[in-house]
C-alpha cells in the first residue's frame, strides 16, 4: 500500500512538473515611480497581444494597483515564452498627498490618490515576496540610480533568487546615462531602451525570452 | 526639573520636550533577539514618535520588504507620510560565499538610518558617508 502511494506521489510530482513548465511565468515590472513601467507594459502587451495594460501619466502613482496582462506569448529566435505581465505601482517609502496638489488636484482627490498609492505599493511588495517568478526592473536613465529604494529592491529581488532584467528606460531623452545604471548594478546586465519610442525593443524581447523562457 | 520618562519598551528613556530630536542607536545584539515583525514595530514606533533610529546592523532584505509594506499601511494624511531610510550601498551578494548563501547566512551588517520622511533629508551618500539633515517636527 505504502509502495503504491509512493509511486502515485512520484508520478504526480512528475506530471505536475511537466504542466508547471507550460504555465505562464508571472513577470513583475518593478521600479521607482515615473520610470516608465506602464509605458513598457503597454508596449509589450500591444506588440504581442494588441491590447494595452493601463493608462500612462507623468503624474507619479498613476498605477495604484498591480495590473496583469495574461498569456503574452513572445517569440524570439524560434523560442517561445509565455508570460503574465504584472505592472506594479512605483515603489517608495513615502507618500505625501500634498505632492499631488502640485498637479492641479483637489485635496480630496489627492488624499484618495495617496491612499490608493500606499495600498498599491504594499500590494506590490507582497507580490514580490510571494507571487512573481521573475522581475523586469525599470529605471529612468536620466535620473540617479543610486537611491535607497533601488538598492533595497534589487537586494530583495536577489535574496529571492528571482531572475532579474534591468532596463535603462527613456534613452530618447537628453541626459540619458545608461552607463550610470550599469555602474550602479554591475552584477546585472543592463539593457537600454525607450519604451515610449519603441527603441531597442528587439533586444528587450530577446532578453525576456532568454531570462524568463 | 522632571527627569526623562520611561519609553513604551521600558528601558530607553524618552524626552517629551520639543527642543530636540531624539536618536535611538540600536545595537545588533538588541535586534538579534527580536522577530522580524518586532524589529519593524520597534523602528516604526520610534519613527512615528519623530525619532531617528540608527541600526548598527540593518535589516535583512526580507525585513526591508516588510518594513516598506507595513510603512505603507500606516501612512495617513496630515499625520504620517512615511519613512526616509539610508544604508551604505554594498554589494552584499558579491561578498557572500556560496556556503553563506546555502546556510542562509545573509550579510546584512550595514549601518542603517531611518527617520520620518518629513523630518529627515539625505544631503549626501556614498560608500563611506551618509550625511543627513534632520529637522524638528
Amino acid at each position: 500500500m505504502g509502495l503504491l502511494t509512493n509511486l502515485k506521489d512520484s508520478i504526480s510530482r512528475v506530471t505536475d512538473g511537466l504542466f508547471a513548465a507550460d504555465e505562464p511565468k508571472r513577470i513583475g515590472i518593478y521600479g521607482p515611480p515615473n520610470a516608465g513601467k506602464t509605458t513598457l507594459a503597454n508596449r509589450i502587451a500591444r506588440d504581442w497581444t494588441g491590447d494595452a495594460v493601463g493608462p500612462e501619466s507623468h503624474i507619479p502613482h498613476e498605477t495604484r494597483r498591480a495590473r496583469r496582462k495574461e498569456n503574452v506569448e513572445i517569440e524570439r529566435n524560434g523560442r517561445k515564452v509565455t508570460i503574465d505581465i504584472v505592472d506594479t505601482p512605483g515603489v517608495t517609502t513615502k507618500v505625501d498627498y500634498k505632492e499631488f496638489l502640485d498637479h492641479d488636484m483637489e485635496k480630496d482627490d489627492a488624499v484618495r490618490r495617496s491612499r490608493e498609492a500606499t495600498e498599491g505599493v504594499a500590494e506590490a511588495m507582497h507580490w514580490l515576496r510571494e507571487d512573481v517568478d521573475g522581475v523586469i526592473y525599470v529605471l529612468d536613465s536620466t535620473t540617479d540610480p543610486f537611491t535607497q529604494v533601488n538598492t533595497m529592491l534589487i537586494g530583495i529581488i536577489e535574496s529571492q533568487d528571482l531572475p532579474a532584467l534591468i532596463l535603462a528606460n527613456k534613452t530618447d531623452l537628453p541626459g540619458s546615462d545608461v552607463q550610470q545604471i550599469a555602474n550602479a548594478f554591475p552584477q546585472h546586465e543592463t539593457i537600454p531602451l525607450s519604451a515610449l519610442e519603441g527603441d531597442n525593443m528587439d533586444e528587450v524581447y530577446t532578453k525576456i525570452a532568454e531570462y524568463f523562457g | 526639573m522632571p527627569g526623562p520618562t520611561p519609553n513604551v519598551d521600558g528601558d530607553a528613556p524618552s524626552d517629551d520636550s520639543d527642543d530636540g530630536v531624539r536618536i535611538d542607536m540600536i545595537s545588533g545584539a538588541r535586534m538579534d533577539g527580536l522577530t522580524g515583525m518586532e524589529k519593524i514595530r520597534l523602528i516604526l514606533d520610534g519613527v512615528r514618535d519623530g525619532n531617528i533610529v540608527i541600526l548598527e546592523e540593518g535589516l535583512s532584505p526580507d525585513e526591508e520588504s516588510k518594513l516598506i509594506e507595513v510603512t505603507m499601511t500606516e501612512i495617513s494624511p496630515d499625520d504620517f507620510t512615511g519613512i526616509e531610510i539610508e544604508t551604505y550601498p554594498k554589494a552584499e551578494t558579491a561578498n557572500q560565499s556560496f556556503l553563506d548563501k546555502l546556510m542562509g547566512r545573509e550579510s546584512t551588517q550595514k549601518l542603517t538610518v531611518i527617520g520620518p520622511a518629513n523630518q529627515i533629508e539625505t544631503l549626501h551618500k556614498d560608500e563611506n558617508l551618509i550625511s543627513t539633515l534632520v529637522s524638528r517636527k
